[in-house]
């Protein structure tokens, strides 16, 4: 990252916060921070109703902050609303598009708004849908119709693509197709925010992701740093009781030297390890020299999950509890 | 992602993203060529309006069928027929008399030419129907010379009823006329009802167009959070209101052409004045109706909200404009109000034109009206519009 372009970070924000007047007042956002270098992929995860969306479209300049400060590729939106709006693409939750329309029709219409761009038929080959041009929007595929909204907000060739929730309600066919061309724009230089609540999907196209919960980032890092910060990349599940009924106490398993950290939730505890093979043994050892009776052992590979359920005592698909 | 026929060259193109492969042995993924746009987003949103519009069947048939259905329907309905001769019972004479005997002659073959059509009942029946409308006067010839009209004085059929009978029963009963008339009948084009009822039509196309082709439309567009979208672009906001009131004119000037020439072949409906006239009210007047539409679906977020007012405000036009009738039948206290509703100045405009051949600068006040209505609608319906 030598050019001068790189000079200044992507996005910069600092405690951006969001209140809307109704009643009761609702602060959807808290103080919200974070900064995404050039050319990275970066995702922002979180349940529904954390934030994403509102973050988003604040940064995309739909939505005036109620405090903070905002700042893309070195401009702010007060100043350089034009200019901006000239370099980053943008496709939001939940546009309907013209079904009169054909696909090729609606791609020129949006290459339109833009002086400089790539030809619609490039945007279509990006995403797959040339042999689609015809099509009337009204008459293609839901994963058509959301690879169409990733051609519209690419087709002037942007410095900075935001896709919010992407392949929400999409198959899983049509949810690997979109990560095909998130990846495709990261690797052509596109700086691109995503937001989701897929786990899977944050892993595997993130270099680096923010999870937010309510209206604040709760974690921030690649997807394999927050994995290890719980304390290793595998997470062992143990569920023992006695006769009597007692659990086996957590403060037991927590003195394993193998297990960095232990939480129990819903009478399992979860042991965070980077050695399953010492880890194991010894918690086996604990239950039965105990009495207690192992119900539950399972050995598997942390996730972003684990991680918001670490901090949040939730997990990513939980709906949100009331503020 | 490898068909690209072209290698981008140049790392300066202030569009391009900033390249992470640039480094990378074997170069980075082929990447489509940067190019200045063709067409500009005017141009771009007026197609995809009209587009959008010639595949919309519904949409057809609402501005061009429906109209079109109305001028022919109404055409034909007033067409050059005298209006129905008012309707008279008679309730039998129970005594002798001149009065009884003139009623009984008019009942025994003069009501034709009396012009009107009379039949005996009884005095319970005859009142139970003029009291429902069914007929418009009773007579009742009393001892003597004594008749008795009973009717409604409001109503103007009863009133010509009652002129109809009393001259017959006169006539009958022997008075002499001392007087000859001679009647010479209306029938040139630019003076019947057909002739007062075009230009009217043609304004409530222009109404109806601009306001559920803008208002709804665009009220449809923001919840399918398309405007929210187009907001996220460079695209100016102007432009796009612009092509959305320029589209509709585009599609209403096909329809006014229509209703004219159906009007011209099927009733001798003509332009007395300059077509230019007619022209220009026809733009002013789709403009200010897409300006009040824009106004209507400035802050509107559901169908409901729009439909409902878009009824409020058509409803008093429909009514109070003079379209199918003229405005002077209403209280002389509310014409000031009903001569600015906004539909007024264009129906008395056109009619201006069309039927007493003014010419543009003959009009000046409706125009002054109009372009007055489009200026405040819009000026205030660009401060209120919500996009998102």
């Amino acid at each position: 990252m030598t050019s001068p372009a790189t000079a200044t970070p992507a996005i910069r924000v600092s405690d951006l916060v969001k209140r809307y007047d109704s009643r009761p007042p609702v602060d959807a956002l808290r103080g919200l921070s974070l900064e995404v270098a050039r050319g990275e992929c970066f995702g922002l995860l979180g349940p529904n109703g954390a934030g994403k969306t509102t973050t988003v479209e604040i940064l995309e300049g739909l939505l005036p902050p109620t405090s903070g400060t905002v700042e893309l590729l070195g401009l702010s939106w007060r100043e350089s609303a034009g200019e901006l709006r000239e370099r980053i693409g943008v496709s939001l939750q939940e546009t309907r598009l013209s079904d009169k329309l054909t696909v090729a029709e609606t791609i020129h219409l949006f290459r339109s708004f833009y002086r400089r761009g790539i030809e619609p038929d490039a945007a279509l080959d990006l995403v797959g849908l040339l042999g689609k041009k015809a099509a009337r929007v009204g008459r293609v595929s839901g994963g058509e119709r959301q690879r169409l909204a990733v051609a519209t907000a690419i087709v002037g060739w942007p410095e900075l693509v935001f896709l919010d929730e992407p392949t929400t309600g999409l198959d899983p066919q049509s949810r690997r197709q979109i990560w095909d061309i998130i990846d495709a724009l990261r690797r052509a230089g596109h700086t691109v925010v995503l937001t989701t609540h897929y786990m899977d999907e944050a892993e595997k196209l993130c270099d680096r992701l923010a999870i937010v919960d309510a209206g604040r980032v709760i974690a921030e890092g690649s997807p394999a740093s927050l994995v290890l910060s719980l304390g290793g990349p595998h997470l062992i599940e143990v569920s023992a009781t006695r006769d009597d009924g007692e659990e086996l106490p957590l403060e037991r398993l927590a003195a394993i030297p193998a297990v960095e950290t232990a939480t129990r939730r819903g009478g399992v505890a979860f042991l965070a390890t980077a050695s399953p093979h010492h880890a194991l043994p010894a918690v086996v050892a604990a239950a039965e020299g105990q009495g207690y009776e192992l119900t539950r052992l399972v050995t598997r590979q942390a996730s972003l999950d684990d991680v918001f359920v670490r901090l949040s005592g939730r997990h990513l698909t939980d709906p949100r509890e009331p503020a | 992602m490898t068909s690209q026929p072209s290698q981008r060259t140049t790392p300066a193109t202030p569009a391009t993203p900033h390249d992470r492969e640039a480094g990378h042995a074997g170069g980075g993924p082929v990447l489509p060529q940067i190019s200045e746009r063709r067409t500009g987003p005017f141009a771009a949103l007026l197609w995809s309006r009209l587009v959008e519009f010639w595949r919309e069947p519904e949409a057809i048939f609402w501005v061009y069928g429906f109209p079109i259905l109305m001028v022919l329907a109404l055409g034909f309905a007033f067409r050059e027929r005298p209006p129905d001769p008012p309707r008279v019972d008679l309730v039998p004479a129970t005594t002798e008399g001149p009065a009884a005997t003139a009623a009984a002659a008019l009942l025994a073959g003069r009501a034709e030419a009396a012009g009107i059509v009379a039949g005996e009942r009884p005095l319970a029946e005859a009142g139970e129907r003029l009291r429902t409308g069914r007929v418009d006067l009773v007579v009742e010839p009393q001892a003597g010379n004594g008749i008795v009209f009973r009717y409604d004085p409001t109503r103007p059929e009863s009133l010509l009823a009652k002129a109809r009978v009393r001259e017959a029963l006169e006539q009958a009963a022997g008075r002499e006329d001392r007087l000859t008339g001679e009647d010479l009948l209306l029938a040139e084009p630019g003076s019947r009802y057909v002739d007062f009822l075009i230009p009217g039509l043609m304004g409530l196309s222009l109404m109806g167009g601009g306001l559920w082709g803008v208002g709804f439309v665009t009220v449809e567009m923001r919840i399918r959070k398309l405007l929210k979208r187009f907001l996220a672009t460079p695209m100016r906001r102007w432009e796009f209101l612009l092509a959305v009131m320029v589209s509709r004119m585009l599609f209403m000037i096909p329809e006014m052409l229509l209703i004219l020439l159906f009007s011209r072949l099927l009733f001798g409906v003509r332009i007395f004045g300059s077509p230019l006239a007619v022209a220009v009210l026809v733009v002013l007047g789709a403009t200010t109706f897409a300006g009040l539409g824009l106004l209507v679906a400035s802050r509107a977020r559901t169908l409901e909200t729009v439909s409902g007012l878009l009824n409020v405000i058509m409803l008093p036009m429909w009514l109070g404009a003079g379209v199918f009738f003229t405005r002077e039948r209403y209280p002389e206290a509310v014409q000031p109000l009903l001569s600015v509703i906004p539909l007024s100045p264009l129906v008395d405009g056109l009619r201006g034109v069309m039927l007493e051949g003014l010419s543009l600068a003959g009009v000046w006040p409706q125009l002054a009206m109009l372009a007055a209505w489009a200026a405040v609608s819009f000026a205030i319906a660009l401060r209120l519009f919500r996009w998102t």
